[in-house]
């Protein structure tokens, strides 16, 4: 009875010193983060920050046919549902080729990582030296005959975002693919060669299992990556683009310069939904993925 | 076999080749053309920068990688006939030292607790502070300038540093660090006596040296390229970074932009090449969300 007692105690004394050292960044968390965002939650269900009547799901119900949100949503969906894929089969192709023993690939990793480096300023330049209407990649069409693309004022504008996209994330996931292709075990892969195993069933059977977990990852890593990409997108092309580019970070901008609270508030409980959902279902799936691998 | 083993290399060896220019294509172009004189980056992209003054503009446009003439003239503009971009270059050293160093240091401590006691409690804030860092900016940004606004900090440097200091971004890396550290060495420095504090940084922090380099290294690009926060927290130009200002350089300027974007890249560029090992590994070890 003592003992139980005795061990009780050690545990609240253990948790109370827990507490201490995580105070600091809990105590800031809490200030900076937590509370202001049970206050946007509290905005998104009332009708004003003057009179506060409290009127349920009414902002959410007219943001749904706020035709800005709508056309918002269907973009950011569009452009993540092409870029995190590409991201992850991109970078797991360029992982495999730097595991495949070619000279130099030191270097090669340090090239792919250098964009991680560009300030944002120099990137956006460099886009619009290629793919203005006057730009390279037109002279480059023209000499082969072929008409020019207003790049940034057509439907081809999120092709010109999705490269630079790539172009500044692949290196990043490529690091993780090639540390989860680390830490597959080589007997497997040294069993799977004397058996004659093709490259082909290497890989599905035994490489992708192992890489399931970081598979997951780098799919939630470039989902928000691909939330970052409005930077660029704004420099590029300013608070009103071409329609397809228009992304719901335009909205919440644009929103905020109205300062509709309620509007803004709305909007960000719903993506923050929409995150915790996708990532509560990558969590389940790397759970039933990568149960019999992970030992 | 061995000759099919040969082949197949020198093609990935090519395509890597090929994707290694694309890749570094923007910075080797940023670095070179920052030699430019005005007058050949007018003539080279005028246009597609309808710049207005007068001066030779060829009617197509010209990547071109090496200068005609090496000309040091953006740098004098921007480095020493302007204080502006110094300005901007301090503004952006005072709001991202203390974000960095401070947030690994909040950081490691947080990351200290969450490696030394386990428990439902505990793996539950874990796992809030995973989805906190797995949240868009844009959606952090209303809550920022809510909080901001009560107490006061909006428009002064604290609006940026503060909720910096406090992302969660870190405490995640570094307690995966931590969890590595083998638990004998603690146990055994309890046996002879050691306080928490004293485990804490004679014993958990020697052992991470090299991931609180990889992750102050992943901290400072991110801030360091910061534009968003800046454009909403911090309205008051003088006090902005250079990595805002760097955006919104006119048109007439742009062989400045490159130099001046050149002379930002520098601190990344140094803290790349002297740490990129740690760089990697501070990346590969945030390859999975579950600790």
């Amino acid at each position: 009875m003592d003992a139980l007692k005795q061990k009780r105690r050690e545990r609240r004394a253990d948790f109370l010193r827990s507490l201490c050292f995580l105070a600091p960044s809990l105590l800031g968390v809490g200030v900076f983060f937590i509370l202001p965002f049970g206050v946007v939650v509290y905005y998104s269900l009332i009708d004003g920050v003057g009179s506060q009547n409290f009127v349920f799901l009414d902002n959410f119900i007219k943001l749904f046919h706020n035709s800005a949100f709508l056309t918002a949503s269907k973009n950011t969906l569009t452009f993540s549902l092409m870029a995190v894929p590409l991201a992850v089969v991109l970078a797991i192709v360029l992982a495999l080729m730097l595991e495949a023993r070619i000279p130099l690939k030191s270097q090669f990793r340090t090239f792919f990582l250098s964009p991680m480096m560009v300030p944002v300023a120099s990137v956006v330049l460099i886009w619009q030296v290629l793919f203005n209407y006057n730009g390279t990649v037109n002279e480059f069409l023209l000499a082969f005959g072929a008409d020019k693309i207003d790049w940034f004022q057509s439907d081809y504008a999120m092709i010109v975002v999705l490269l630079l996209f790539l172009w500044k994330n692949l290196g990043y996931n490529m690091i993780l693919f090639m540390a989860g292709l680390a830490n597959i075990p080589r007997e497997l892969l040294e069993v799977a060669d004397v058996e004659g195993a093709s490259e082909a069933y290497k890989f599905f059977s035994i490489k992708l299992r192992y890489l399931s977990p970081t598979v997951l990852f780098v799919t939630i890593l470039s989902l928000i990556n691909s939330f970052k990409v409005f930077r660029e997108v704004y420099l590029l092309t300013g608070d009103y683009p071409y329609e397809t580019l228009y992304m719901l970070q335009h909205f919440m901008n644009n929103t905020f310069r109205s300062l509709d609270y309620q509007k803004l508030s709305a909007a960000a409980v719903i993506m923050a939904l929409v995150m915790v959902v996708i990532i509560a279902l990558l969590f389940l799936a790397e759970d039933w993925f990568g149960k019999d691998v992970e030992g | 076999m061995r000759k099919k083993r040969y082949f197949s290399r020198g093609v990935m060896f090519l395509l890597c080749g090929i994707f290694a220019v694309a890749f570094l294509l923007p910075t080797v172009l940023t670095i070179t053309n920052s030699f430019m004189a005005e007058s050949e980056i007018k003539s080279n992209y005028g246009m597609i920068f309808n710049t207005t003054s007068g001066g030779y503009v060829s009617e197509t446009v010209n990547l071109k990688f090496i200068p005609d003439r090496v000309s040091f003239s953006q740098y004098i503009t921007g480095l020493i006939k302007s204080p502006e971009y110094l300005i901007k270059l301090w503004n952006s050293i005072i709001l991202v030292v203390p974000i960095v160093i401070f947030q690994v240091a909040v950081a490691s401590v947080a990351a200290y607790s969450f490696t030394r006691w386990r428990g439902k409690i505990r793996s539950g804030i874990f796992f809030f502070y995973v989805i906190l860092m797995l949240m868009p900016y844009q959606v952090t940004l209303v809550p920022n300038y809510l909080v901001s606004q009560w107490l006061g900090l909006l428009n002064t440097r604290w609006s940026i540093i503060l909720p910096g200091i406090f992302a969660p971004f870190s405490v995640f890396l570094l307690t995966k660090f931590m969890r590595r550290i083998p638990y004998s060495l603690i146990e055994s420095a309890k046996m002879d006596g050691a306080g928490e504090w004293q485990i804490f940084t004679r014993i958990c922090l020697p052992q991470c040296r090299s991931a609180l380099y990889s992750i102050a290294i992943l901290v400072f690009i991110d801030y360091w390229n910061m534009v968003e926060q800046p454009l909403i927290l911090l309205q008051d130009t003088d006090r902005q970074p250079l990595s805002v200002f760097l955006s919104s350089i006119n048109a007439g300027e742009i062989g400045l932009a490159f130099a001046m974007a050149t002379v930002y890249m520098i601190p990344s560029l140094l803290l790349f090449l002297h740490g990129e090992e740690y760089l990697v590994e501070g990346i590969a070890n945030s390859g999975s969300v579950k600790g």
